[in-house]
């Protein structure tokens, strides 16, 4: 009985280190037409903690994290129900300025994205959408974006050339660079280095952990040791449905669910 | 270990693949077949452009580029009042075309997607890329020419404006089509609204290969007749540059040079012929090299 209560609710037995919860879902339901791709899912998320999503695929970890900034909504045919909380505002109500929202909630993408314009313009794009500023006051933003993204070094004699002329790892911290200089609460993860190498996986992965610091971040992965070093919280779903979420330790360690035990042992998926 | 490898090799050859005499016949036959109209199909084509060369190269004078087009019966002229008109036509006809061909291809790749509106304006436009070139000589005539009483360039333009359109529509939208979606969904993520996610991002990511539309746009109606018969018409003199009144041009002159008696007139057409073939070849080649550029 008392573990029945714990599937209808996971989130309830979360205690979150910093006791501000930056996003709360509620009730929410996601739908690619007729498929019911998220069911009832319910958890929140706590201010500058790094929440990592794991799952095998096609269990709705990407249509998760594809909800906080409502990037489905390009799709005419795929649309949420439910409650997506950020500081007190329901995002997925169609009251919130969909774009003013997401260039609040950053989110950088599984293939690297280079637009194609000058590693300079790359990173200066999302800051030209909705800020006005000087030529200065770009470069500072600039430089201090690669810079966190440890990109800058390798990049900064060259910052007129196209971004699509450098590396797979470097075009990805690129791509973080540009997410971060716009200065979003949130930033979002979608599998960022399952297309890249070991050596630019573990930058990256420093990367995130640096970024902890001033961000919220969601990160799907399907690389459970990237899970286990990089989160504090670890969401685990199976078939659009959230099924044990809690501390990365405890869900790696001490799952209360044998499907979670299963899946992180690798027993199945 | 060693004893397996010896008994592998020394098992009997299995008899496989043996194929019946008659297909063997038949894939000569058809190697044959295929060799010869190839052959046939290049050696007409050699056969043009040979003769083109070789007709034609014999009127390449400086008199060509100088001279005005020789009334009946006079000696030497060349084709300058033709030239400067086709490129007049054309240029203002793929100005016309471009910025509405570019638009409705933006619009069937990017706006339309899945619309029914954008299924029947595709399905148009496909009609209209195989539409013959006189239809649209004639629907211009009864729109442009017959109210205004008279030929006029813009007439012409607006012709090969028609013929050029649907090539740039279609050009645009496949090279759009081509951007990857995750590429909107960056710009997008960023808090772009479509419009910049469009002009910044998708027209970039596509440029060269809507360029390149443009392009074979032009070689397209750099060579075209019917339209300009009912449009432009044809002028032996210079015109005059409010374009109205017939306009002289490289294919109508070759058409009525090429049917004349007079032996400067038929030199001149031949001379004129291998000059549009000359630039739509350097417009192909130019088309090529930009869509192999990236």
């Amino acid at each position: 009985m008392s573990t029945m209560a714990v599937q209808a609710a996971p989130s309830a037995a979360v205690a979150h280190q910093n006791a501000q919860v930056r996003i709360g879902v509620k009730n929410l339901d996601f739908h690619y037409g007729d498929f019911h791709a998220l069911k009832n899912i319910n958890m929140n998320f706590g201010d500058r903690e790094v929440t990592a999503l794991i799952g095998p695929s096609g269990c709705g970890k990407s249509t998760l994290l594809r909800v906080f900034n409502r990037i489905y909504s390009l799709y005419p045919d795929q649309r949420a129900t439910g409650e997506v909380m950020l500081d007190g505002r329901n995002v997925i109500s169609n009251n919130v300025d969909i774009n003013e929202l997401r260039a609040r909630i950053g989110m950088v993408f599984q293939k690297p994205t280079p637009f194609p314009m000058s590693i300079y313009d790359n990173c200066a794009f999302g800051m030209r959408l909705y800020e006005k500023l000087s030529k200065s006051e770009l470069d500072d933003r600039v430089e201090q974006a690669l810079r966190k993204a440890a990109l800058w070094d390798e990049v900064k004699d060259k910052l007129k050339q196209s971004g699509m002329g450098l590396s797979g790892g470097q075009q990805q911290r690129m791509c973080i660079a540009r997410t971060i200089a716009q200065q979003p609460d949130v930033i979002l993860f979608d599998e960022p280095t399952s297309a890249l190498d070991p050596i630019s996986t573990g930058k990256i992965e420093e990367l995130i952990e640096q970024l902890r610091a001033d961000f919220t971040i969601l990160i799907v992965t399907h690389n459970m040791q990237q899970a286990a070093r990089i989160s504090q919280y670890t969401a685990f779903m199976y078939l659009g449905e959230l099924i044990e979420f809690g501390p990365t330790t405890k869900i790696f360690m001490d799952p209360e669910q044998k499907r979670t035990l299963d899946y992180v042992t690798g027993r199945f998926g | 270990m060693s004893d397996a490898s010896i008994a592998s090799a020394s098992a009997p050859q299995v008899k496989w693949g043996r194929v019946r005499q008659s297909r063997r016949v038949q894939d000569k036959i058809l190697r044959i077949f295929a060799t010869a109209s190839t052959m046939l199909a290049v050696f007409v084509l050699f056969w043009i452009l040979g003769m083109l060369l070789w007709k034609g190269g014999q009127g390449i004078s400086l008199d060509l580029f100088t001279k005005i087009t020789p009334g009946p019966g006079s000696q030497g002229g060349g084709l300058l009042n033709a030239i400067v008109g086709s490129i007049i036509l054309t240029t203002l006809g793929i100005a016309i075309a471009t910025p509405i061909g570019v638009m409705a291809g933006t619009y069937l790749a990017e706006y339309g997607r899945g619309s029914k509106l954008a299924d029947l304006v595709r399905f148009i436009n496909d009609i209209l890329l195989s539409a013959p070139s006189i239809l649209i000589g004639l629907f211009v005539y009864v729109v442009l020419v017959m109210p205004f009483q008279g030929y006029s360039g813009w007439a012409g333009s607006v012709a090969l404006a028609i013929i050029a359109l649907p090539v740039i529509v279609r050009t645009t939208e496949d090279m759009l089509r081509l951007v990857p979606n995750g590429l909107r969904e960056a710009a997008a993520a960023l808090g772009a609204p479509s419009s910049i996610v469009i002009r910044q991002v998708c027209w970039r990511a596509a440029k060269a290969g809507i360029v390149t539309g443009i392009l074979l746009a032009l070689a397209r109606i750099a060579g075209e007749t019917a339209p300009l018969l009912f449009t432009a018409l044809n002028n032996s003199f210079w015109f005059n540059w409010n374009l109205t009144g017939g306009i002289s041009n490289l294919p109508v002159t070759i058409y009525a040079f090429a049917s004349a008696p007079y032996d400067n007139w038929q030199q001149l057409a031949w001379a004129g012929a291998l000059l549009i073939t000359a630039a739509i070849l350097v417009l192909s080649v130019s088309a090529r090299a930009l869509i192999n550029r990236k």
